[in-house]
């Protein structure tokens, strides 16, 4: 497998990095909670914000060690600061200090998430994982989610199966799921969305420099929150590029996720 | 003097023998990591059918719907891991092979076998609420506060109390009364797992003296006491192909065979299995010592 190349410090910023950014800054005013990222970018973000805007995030290895550095994706050794067994974080979803960023097959207008399985439950046309920890997660910690390609797909009218929960339905399912009940971003290749639009439906925040808000709005399947001014999600600063590039990926991975543009069509 | 606890050793096929038709069977591990595979693999030989899984699961739910031993099925994820969906399970939910399943928030999953341990009918959790969780398992109830907190009197998912008849986890090491130790860097929920079940049946990489448990460990690391083991085998490689970290590391390539028959043809599930689960555990690990040699 042939790897793509690094931009050097000196080429403008690539899509992936852009993402990077953006989910930086969704944990930069978390202050001192454990920071859950599932996948990828999400680490990658996650890093880079722990490095840069929030030095007080806890982090893991993804199985069971706090760890007291920021290493790069899938380094191996790192100063341990702590231990999170499963069991732990089941703990921790309870109390409350954490912000996880989860994948999302399906997301919905109203904000609710699906990783279980599509079509219809109880024959489902493609099984997915599971609800795994979603339901709980949303009703008790800030959560975010990461989707690598903006598709009608991806957002749907209405999801099939609700594994993690919108603010309509948290609403509905009363106080103890609403009081604590915290969906804070949706970054997707595309664009920054939230759930700020009328009775938490999804809006639109910033699309990614390069993307007009009509390419987000046609990627939608639902008819999406649009502002009468949208910003262009900021660009990474020179400072976080060189961390992206040469501390925290240096093998590229994150191309893997959210690819460079192929040279032919490329314009520069 | 002289008198010591009773001695627990058993065969893999002895353990087997005390499993019925239609029992609720909880096993232990989490996804892809340290579950009792040479236990479940005995399951796959054996003719027990109609049995209730209940597991954070893997392969070891895989293999079991897609040998037609599962009723009913309680679950909050099905993985392995480095391959995100597994096949078989995946395969099994669409044709529709699994008669009930039960899908749970993995949280949730602890919370139930926490009330089975302390005999509670029930425990008071947030997460499930607006989900369909709720909605695609009806005899889900919630349950409200007495007290009210300044939020009103909060409103509740109930779990259920998620009993067992037998428990089967897999540990690093153990003596022969069945006190146990985890050498990884996480016990999982086996020990909560051996407290919901009526009977717990313990395989391990090593039985050692009793004295051997804390020789070269921590004290903190003996998870499960003999007054909640009924049984203890000695498999050697028996959480093969999950972890049994530090014994061994998953066994990714093997996975990603086992994943590519499951997902694949019909006769090449049925090579897969005439090569590595037709036989006994001997036989197993011959097979999967031969296929890393073929490999290598």
């Amino acid at each position: 497998m042939t790897q793509p190349d690094t931009p050097t410090a000196d080429r403008s910023p690539a899509r992936a990095e852009v993402c990077a950014a953006a989910i930086a800054d969704a944990f930069a005013e978390d202050g001192e909670i454990f920071a859950s990222p599932m996948g990828l970018l999400p680490t990658l973000g996650v890093r880079l914000a722990r490095l840069t805007s929030n030095p007080d995030l806890v982090i893991s290895d993804g199985e069971s060690l706090f760890l007291a550095g920021t290493p790069p994706l899938f380094a191996k050794a790192d100063v341990v600061e702590g231990w999170i067994p499963f069991r732990r974080v089941f703990d921790v979803v309870a109390n409350g200090p954490r912000h996880v960023m989860m994948g999302a097959t399906q997301i919905d207008r109203e904000g609710n998430q699906n990783i279980s399985a599509i079509g219809p439950f109880d024959r489902p046309t493609r099984q997915l994982l599971g609800s795994r920890g979603a339901p709980g997660n949303t009703v008790n910690n800030r959560t975010s989610y990461w989707v690598p390609r903006h598709s009608p797909r991806v957002f749907v009218e209405h999801v099939d199966v609700v594994s993690g929960v919108g603010p309509r339905r948290a609403r509905e399912a009363g106080t103890a799921a609403s009081r604590f009940h915290d969906v804070h971003r949706i970054v997707t290749d595309l664009a920054v969305l939230d759930l700020g639009g009328p009775d938490g439906t999804v809006r639109l925040r910033s699309v990614h420099p390069g993307v007009a808000v009509e390419d987000v709005v046609a990627a939608t399947g639902f008819a999406l929150a649009v502002p009468d001014e949208v910003p262009t999600t900021r660009e990474p600063s020179a400072e976080e590029l060189v961390l992206i590039r040469e501390v925290l990926d240096p093998k590229g991975l994150r191309f893997k996720e959210v690819p460079l543009p192929s040279p032919t069509r490329e314009s520069r | 003097m002289g008198a010591t606890p009773r001695d627990k050793r058993m065969s893999i096929d002895e353990v087997v023998a005390e499993l019925r038709d239609g029992m609720t069977i909880g096993i232990g591990g989490w996804g892809p990591r340290r579950k009792p595979m040479a236990l479940v693999r005995a399951i796959l030989r054996s003719d027990l059918r109609d049995l209730t899984i209940v597991s954070w699961g893997g392969a070891d739910v895989g293999l079991l719907v897609r040998a037609g031993k599962v009723r009913r099925l309680v679950y909050a994820f099905v993985s392995l891991d480095s391959i995100p969906l597994e096949p078989s399970f995946q395969r099994a939910r669409q044709l529709g092979t699994i008669p009930e399943v039960v899908e749970l928030d993995e949280g949730m999953f602890q919370t139930g076998l926490r009330a089975a341990a302390q005999r509670l009918p029930f425990l008071p959790m947030r997460a499930g609420l607006g989900s369909d969780v709720l909605v695609n398992n009806p005899e889900l109830r919630t349950v409200t506060s007495p007290y009210d907190e300044g939020f009103g009197h909060e409103e509740l998912v109930a779990v259920p109390a998620l009993r067992l008849d037998v428990a089967l986890v897999h540990l690093n090491r153990a003596d022969r009364h069945g006190n146990a130790a985890y050498l990884g860097p996480d016990p999982y929920f086996d020990d909560l797992f051996a407290l919901a079940a009526d009977r717990t049946f313990l395989s391990v990489e090593q039985i050692v003296d009793t004295a051997g448990l804390t020789v070269d460990s921590p004290v903190q690391r003996l998870l499960l006491s003999r007054m909640h083991v009924d049984g203890v085998v000695e498999t050697p490689h028996g959480a093969h192909f999950t972890t049994c970290t530090p014994d061994y590391e998953r066994d990714e390539r093997f996975q990603r065979a086992y994943a590519a028959a499951a997902g694949g043809s019909d006769e090449e599930w049925a090579a897969f299995e005439q090569r590595f689960l037709a036989g006994d555990e001997t036989d197993y690990q011959a097979a999967v010592r031969a296929f890393h040699e073929e490999q290598s």
